[in-house]
């Protein structure tokens, strides 16, 4: 369980106050598999930075599992955008994923058993003695995605975990995403640009307005719960949807002073 | 093949240096300039197991603790420099005064407080050896990626294992390099310190060799510093090649691309 309330964040620093969220008021109920679009800077990676309790909100507040934010919740994990720099080059694959359950004092069977039970999950059973850096960028997302999924979240937050892989891979890992999902019931909060992708994944899409940022539209995605890369995206359900989210940001994208029609 | 290729672009200079030294002062006359060929023959004389007993191994011990106490030390400052802001600006001034102290300055000083001892002697080198390591290692912390430290907050990763797997990792880089700098000062060190203030080791040795006129001796004293230099230089890149596996297999990948 996820809730937004009135969540405003400015940051204020050298000199410069940037408004980067307005004013958010949402929540993703339990086992929910939630998306957020919305155009690019309009506070998305902020979003999700407090939600993680890596950033204090300048006003408002966020609950996860009924708990306010302050640090980061115990039982929330998150795949960063930039996996390459994520994952710990010093320490191989099943390091990296184990690492965190050897913070919580795991004792070493089941961090071992967890560990191979979710590199198994993301399809890199044979990977474990590899360092991040000898695997492809799409494998290291899985790693990421593995090492969130042995620290067995309740709520998994993902910033465009895909934006930096090609499409065939994009493909592959946006499966394995809903897969994961259903295989563990967790929380996700999804955030990307590709509104296909939101469309695709998500049981509801969450778009955001342009600075100062307010939700724009939330849309329930009733596509059908098995989903298939060819035969989804060819129903005619997904293309409605698809354009009424892209209608609607390209509505919030544009400014209302550069003669928007009154 | 390309071993063989390696092996020789690695010793062939050095062979060829020895080697115009080895004839262009064979059947030297000058006294102060003996030939090669003396050299070593005095080297096999004077450098004996007793000798080594004597005068090498107590100059090595000063060295190899001074050095890895100012590794330590380095280290150690550079962690609470680099990670809080009010530790540096607390220290900087201070650390900032001590840096502009030539270390030999110091052995006189050093003299009159803890005599010429092994302290003195180890002190120098610490003092002298300590700002490469403690400088890279404040950068090393402070240039960590944000990426990691949020991926460890988020993941609860605190404490040692914190410490252990990011902090000390991802300065091991600058860290090397820093330790790196480090060890020619070290040996510098000790050879000065011993100079200046000893009745034993390898400075004082090669010293006291000079001012006997014993000149072959003095010289094979030099040469021997000098195998000392590429023997622990030798030993310290086996020590990065293991520490630093990850890194520089990751650069070599990046520069594939
Ligand atoms: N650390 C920071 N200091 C100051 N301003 C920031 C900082 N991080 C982000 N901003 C500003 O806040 C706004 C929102 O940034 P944010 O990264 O959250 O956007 P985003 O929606 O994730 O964008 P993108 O889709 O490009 O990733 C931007 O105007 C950005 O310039
Ligand atoms: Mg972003």
């Amino acid at each position: 369980m996820l809730e937004v309330k009135n969540l405003h964040k400015v940051y204020d620093g050298h000199g410069r106050r940037v408004t980067a969220v307005g004013d958010l008021t949402f929540s993703v109920p339990e086992g929910q598999f939630a998306c957020v679009v919305g155009p690019s800077g309009c506070g998305k990676t902020t979003l999700l930075r407090v939600m993680a309790g890596l950033l204090p909100a300048t006003s408002g507040e966020v609950r996860v599992q009924d708990t306010p934010v302050t640090a980061p919740p115990p039982g929330l994990a998150v795949v960063f955008q930039e996996y390459g720099r994520s994952l710990f080059p010093w320490l191989r694959v099943r390091e990296n994923v184990e690492l965190p359950l050897k913070a919580q004092g795991m004792a070493r069977a089941e961090r071992r058993e967890l560990a191979t039970e979710a590199l198994a999950a993301v399809g890199l059973a044979d990977a474990h003695s590899a360092y991040p850096w000898q695997l492809s960028g799409g494998m290291q997302q899985r790693v990421a995605i593995a090492r969130a999924i042995a620290y067995q979240p309740r709520v998994l937050l993902m910033d465009e975990p895909f934006a930096a892989v090609d499409a065939q891979t994009r493909a592959d890992l946006e499966d394995l995403v809903r897969s994961v999902w259903k295989q563990f019931g967790v929380t996700l909060l999804f955030v990307t640009h590709d509104i296909d992708e939101a469309v695709y994944l998500g049981q509801r899409v969450i778009v955001l307005s342009a600075s100062p940022t307010t939700v724009a539209q939330d849309l329930t995605i009733d596509l059908p719960a098995e989903r298939d890369q060819l035969t989804t995206r060819a129903d005619p359900r997904f293309t409605e949807l698809r354009g009424q989210v892209y209608a609607r940001i390209q509505k919030v994208k544009a400014p209302a002073s550069e003669g928007a029609p009154a | 093949m390309r071993y063989l290729q390696r092996a020789v672009l690695l010793i062939g200079l050095p062979v060829l240096l020895l080697a115009a030294w080895w004839f262009g002062s064979a059947g030297s006359e000058d006294f102060y300039r003996p030939s090669l060929s003396s050299i070593v023959d005095a080297f096999g004389q004077t450098w004996t197991w007793e000798m080594f007993q004597q005068q090498v191994f107590p100059s090595l011990w000063r060295l190899v603790v001074g050095y890895l106490l100012a590794v330590l030390v380095g280290v150690a400052l550079g962690v609470l420099i680099g990670t809080f802001r009010s530790v540096r600006s607390l220290l900087e001034p201070v650390l900032e005064f001590l840096r502009a102290f030539p270390p030999p300055v110091l052995v006189p000083v050093a003299i009159l407080l803890s005599g010429i001892g092994d302290r003195t002697k180890i002190l120098v080198i610490v003092f002298g050896c300590v700002w490469p390591v403690l400088l890279n290692t404040i950068e090393g912390v402070r240039g960590r990626d944000e990426v990691l430290s949020d991926t460890c907050r988020s993941y609860g990763i605190t404490g040692s294992l914190r410490l252990r797997h990011l902090v000390l990792r991802a300065a091991s880089p600058q860290i090397m390099t820093g330790a790196r700098q480090a060890l020619p000062l070290a040996i510098i060190l000790m050879v000065i310190s011993e100079m200046m203030a000893a009745n034993e080791g390898l400075g004082f040795t090669v010293l006291q060799f000079q001012r006997g006129f014993q000149i072959p001796e003095m010289w094979s004293g030099v040469l021997l510093l000098g195998v000392i230099g590429i023997v622990l230089s030798l030993l310290f890149r086996l020590a990065e090649r293991s520490l630093l596996g990850w890194y520089h297999g990751q650069r070599a990948g990046q520069r594939e691309w």
